[in-house]
């Protein structure tokens, strides 16, 4: 494996286009930690109500877009879980696999794909996003 | 920042090529995070285009993010914060004034060098 991977790479002109083979071909050779993160995170999202893949934890965000949607989601009062990808890289993948989306955070409500940050400041400031989350009953309620 | 990186470049020439925009920024961002000088690794795009115009939030991002998938995709770019408008919205918007502080980008709070 190692020798064929060093031939793909000696080749100057479709080196480019050689590593990018060697990347999509390692991705459909999936690791069985990586299959169970993908069942996971499909699991996480059907199970649960509200929940958000982020960098960081709500506490102490580690990116400021995961800091955006969190802080937006407790703007909205939102009840929510979350997830923080940087724990388990495998997790980190599926996530965006999953969601067909590149980057984190992303959030699900009720199994629907929302958004990353830009999506929900603009659903915020819209007033969509708060139509969204009391529809799908996960805003805390006035006690 | 005044020079003009080579994904910068080619960022520009994919949008333009594929959504005919009547409005496009590209922004290097870079420089806000925990990355070296000279980094092509956070970028903002700001884009409006007619092909969004029956599009939602979500599918004018998809469509960016699609048209973008080889930097995203295979890291060639760590972070990408999207703003797109109809060429009805923006000139709504420019009508109007606007707090340009609205659209800035979140600080960093050290994410990427972890």
């Amino acid at each position: 494996m190692n020798s064929y991977l060093f031939r793909i790479g000696s080749k100057t002109s479709g080196f480019l286009r050689s590593t990018q083979f060697v990347r999509s071909y390692s991705k459909h050779v999936k690791s069985e930690s990586y299959k169970k993160a993908l069942e996971d995170v499909e699991t996480q999202v059907a199970e649960s109500p509200c929940i958000l893949y982020m960098k960081g934890i709500p506490e102490r965000p580690e990116c400021g877009f995961s800091n955006t949607a969190v802080r937006i989601l407790q703007a909205e009062g939102a009840v929510f879980t979350s997830y923080n990808v940087l724990k388990n890289n495998d997790m980190r993948e599926a996530v965006k696999e999953f969601g067909d989306w590149p980057t984190i955070p992303q959030l699900y409500v009720k199994g629907q794909f929302i958004g990353g940050a830009d999506i929900l400041m603009g659903l915020y400031k819209s007033g969509e996003l708060s139509k969204l989350l009391n529809e799908a009953g996960v805003v805390k309620k006035d006690e | 920042m005044t020079t003009i990186g080579p994904i910068e470049n080619e960022i520009k020439e994919l949008l333009t090529k594929e959504l005919n925009p009547i409005n496009l920024e590209i922004i290097n961002e870079s420089y806000m995070h925990n990355v070296p000088k000279g980094s092509e690794s956070h970028f903002k795009v700001k884009i409006v285009s007619e092909k969004f115009e029956t599009l939602s939030m979500i599918e004018q991002h998809r469509l960016v993010n699609e048209i973008l998938k080889n930097f995203i995709g295979n890291g060639k770019i760590h972070a990408l914060s999207i703003t797109s408008r109809t060429p009805t919205q923006w000139k709504k918007n420019n009508q109007t004034k606007i707090n340009v502080d609205d659209d800035k980008s979140p600080s960093c709070k050290g994410g990427f060098g972890k």
